[in-house]
């Protein structure tokens, strides 16, 4: 669908490392992900795909490597450059991270009245543009509490995309969602791909939309990128954890007897 | 409509708030910002006792001043202090100060006692006759030593 | 016993570090306080639910000593003879130590709990990242405007408290016991001078900015701690830490503050 000579890379990580006390969590991660498109990270628990989103997110700072976003170094940026970027990127977060004490409406509206200067009349019909978009415009008066997980993701969504940013980033976008809602979100994802000319990174380990929404997956893996590819390419993969990945199996340890006994009387050094 | 309930409330607490402190600041712990109107006068100790600025100054037992400094005068080897006494309390050219304390170990504060003349003074000007601090201790062992001897 | 020291050198590094989290909030908020624009009626709100919200508990405790030390003092000075001290005795020891440090701890009680509870909430459920990927600094939007509030409402009720005291012990010194009004009245003036007010001052000031400073430091920073992993559990963990933490802040500074400036 997209012109490849047109492509351009939105996101460039390189040899990105990331250690936690003494737990080594990314391991030399080399990542690029094009723009304007929808890129899937994709991975078991505990695999370090959160952490991974959190350092591009500017949110943790990796032990080493770098990453490149819209150009601008993330590590060594200055806090005014990161101000610039980060007007440019959207969060949806797992849980929402809406702010309890402000209604739906109120919400959205935060980063215009933060970093704009509009009367308050056009940030009511942004917003109300933006609640359209996602469906929450008959809710826009209740508070985050009263709603619902499906509305709660939605809203989210909303207010991620509210600056109209070039990159929207959405963290888990159908956990603790039934089906029928996780498709609707799917469909509102690919919406704003097509509609705004977004890059997407969604962040799953949710097989049924990955491979609906996604037009590239890149999957994550013991701290490593273990394969990157348009869906297609993934499903063909070779790699034995991909396949326990897309095939549900559950991972099979590679079991050293002696260690496992001497690991459970407590023997290990 | 919310939010001005809010800047209402917030207000009338802060207006609260500072007319405690003013209360307080002005009535009871006497904070002046201006100057009470008034004149200074000063007189000269052999002992003022530890008495200290800010104490009162009284006339017939009603606080008429206070006193705003004292210093050592270092060839006399006395004590200078500055009466600050408010304006229409006449003090007269042989009016007395003399050094007193509440009770027997309160505070020191200074007497004005009027004398007869009509002459009064003014800003600036020293009150001849004065009275120092009556020392306890050295009264006490006076008593004792003349009791003995 | 090798173990007890490992305790107790664990501990004293986890206090150096929660000591250091606090003293570099401080350093950012007082970096927000020179960079405008000022978020006016966010710290409003804040010194409505700081100080306006507290206000009747204030009242009432305020009262209640006021009328307890008017009680106790009469009984002492009631054997010496000097009921005419009365005035003074309450005044100095309301203005000097009573009313900041009182206050202080009510606003602990009722304002810093909720403060430490509110940030490490918005931390567990990521509200605190998503203001900082909408590029909206946490220190100044959630930070500086409790703790500027807390400078600003802590000595507001702090005179307020004093205030109602001293018509406390008035009460019950003039009213109850039949102490001339005259002697309580002037007592009280000439024993309380400016400096003794402006102590008290500078005491509740101290207070307001160290109370919100460690609440909100505890739930701020509550993800770099154990209880950052435990969820609702762990928020509690802190707003006791909290309460406990600020109140013993407040009673050693107080002994502090006193011995510097008096």
């Amino acid at each position: 669908m997209t012109d490849t000579s047109a492509v351009e890379n939105a996101i460039t990580i390189r040899d990105l490392v990331v250690d936690y006390g003494t737990r080594r969590i990314l391991d030399g991660v080399n990542l690029t992900i094009p723009s304007g498109q929808i890129m899937v990270i994709m991975g078991g628990s505990g695999a370090g795909k959160s952490t991974l989103l959190r350092c591009i997110l500017g949110l943790k700072k990796p032990t080493s490597g770098s990453i490149n976003i819209l150009g601008t170094e993330v590590n060594g940026a200055s806090t005014r450059q990161m101000q610039a970027l980060r007007k440019q990127m959207g969060v949806a977060f797992q849980g929402g991270a809406l702010f309890s004490s402000m209604s739906v409406a109120e919400n959205i509206q935060l980063p215009l009245r933060e970093h704009t200067r509009l009367d308050d009349s056009t940030i009511e019909i942004m917003t109300r543009i933006k609640l359209d978009m996602v469906n929450m415009l008959p809710h826009e008066h209740l508070m985050p509490a009263e709603l619902s997980g499906g509305m709660t993701k939605r809203t989210a969504l909303a207010r991620a995309i509210i600056m109209d940013p070039k990159l929207l980033f959405f963290d888990e976008p159908s956990s603790g969602l039934d089906p029928s809602t996780s498709a609707e979100l799917d469909d509102l994802i690919i919406l704003l791909k097509n509609s705004m000319r977004m890059t997407i990174i969604v962040v799953t380990h949710e097989l049924d939309s990955v491979f609906k929404i996604a037009d590239h997956i890149a999957v994550i893996g013991e701290g490593r990128i273990l394969e990157t590819g348009t869906p297609e390419q993934i499903k063909m993969s070779t790699n034995v954890e991909i396949q326990d990945l897309l095939h549900r199996k559950p991972r099979e340890n590679v079991v050293d007897a002696d260690a496992h006994l001497r690991r459970l009387v407590g023997e290990e050094e | 409509m919310k939010k001005l309930n809010i800047q209402l409330l917030t207000g009338i607490f802060v207006m609260i708030g500072i007319a405690s402190f003013t209360y307080i600041a002005v009535t009871i712990g006497g904070a002046r910002f201006t100057q009470q109107p008034g004149y200074t006068l000063t007189a000269r100790f052999t002992s003022i006792s530890g008495m200290q600025a800010g104490a009162i100054v009284e006339a017939a037992g009603v606080r008429v001043g206070t006193v705003s400094n004292i210093q050592f005068d270092p060839e006399s080897y006395e004590a200078i202090v500055s009466l600050r006494i408010n304006q229409g309390v006449p003090v007269q050219e042989d009016a007395i100060a003399a050094i007193r304390t509440q009770g027997i170990i309160g505070e020191k504060f200074i007497k004005i006692i009027p004398g007869g003349f009509e002459e009064l003074l003014t800003d600036g000007m020293e009150i001849g006759d004065t009275e120092s601090a009556v020392n306890l201790e050295e009264l006490v062992s006076k008593y004792m030593f003349s009791g003995k001897g | 016993m090798l173990k007890m020291l490992e305790n107790i050198g664990a501990y004293t590094l986890t206090g150096l570090e929660q000591t250091g989290r606090t003293l570099n909030l401080l350093l950012l908020v007082l970096w927000e306080l020179v960079q405008p624009p000022y978020r006016f009626y966010t710290i409003v709100r804040q010194i409505y639910f700081i100080g306006g919200r507290s206000l009747s508990l204030i009242v009432i405790s305020g009262i209640t000593i006021g009328m307890v030390l008017g009680l106790q003092f009469y009984s002492i000075l009631e054997r010496f003879g000097s009921v005419n001290l009365l005035g003074a005795g309450v005044a100095l020891s309301v203005i000097r130590e009573l009313g900041p440090v009182m206050t202080a701890l009510m606003v602990v009680g009722r304002a810093g709990s909720a403060i430490t509870a509110e940030l490490g909430i918005m931390r567990i459920t990521e509200q605190v990242d998503a203001l900082e990927c909408m590029a909206i600094s946490p220190n100044k939007y959630l930070v500086a405007p409790k703790v500027i509030a807390g400078m600003i409402s802590v000595p507001l009720l702090t005179a307020v408290f004093d205030f109602v005291a001293l018509f406390g012990g008035y009460f019950v010194g003039v009213v109850m016991f039949g102490v001339a009004e005259g002697s309580y009245m002037n007592g009280m003036i000439d024993a309380v001078e400016w400096e003794d007010v402006r102590l008290g001052l500078i005491k509740s000031i101290i207070f307001g900015v160290l109370i919100t400073l460690i609440c909100c430091a505890k739930g701020f920073y509550m993800h770099l701690t154990k209880a950052g992993s435990q969820g609702a559990e762990g928020v509690s963990f802190i707003t006791t830490d909290a309460v406990v933490l600020s109140s013993i802040a407040v009673l050693f500074s107080d002994f502090l503050i006193g011995a510097i400036f008096s």
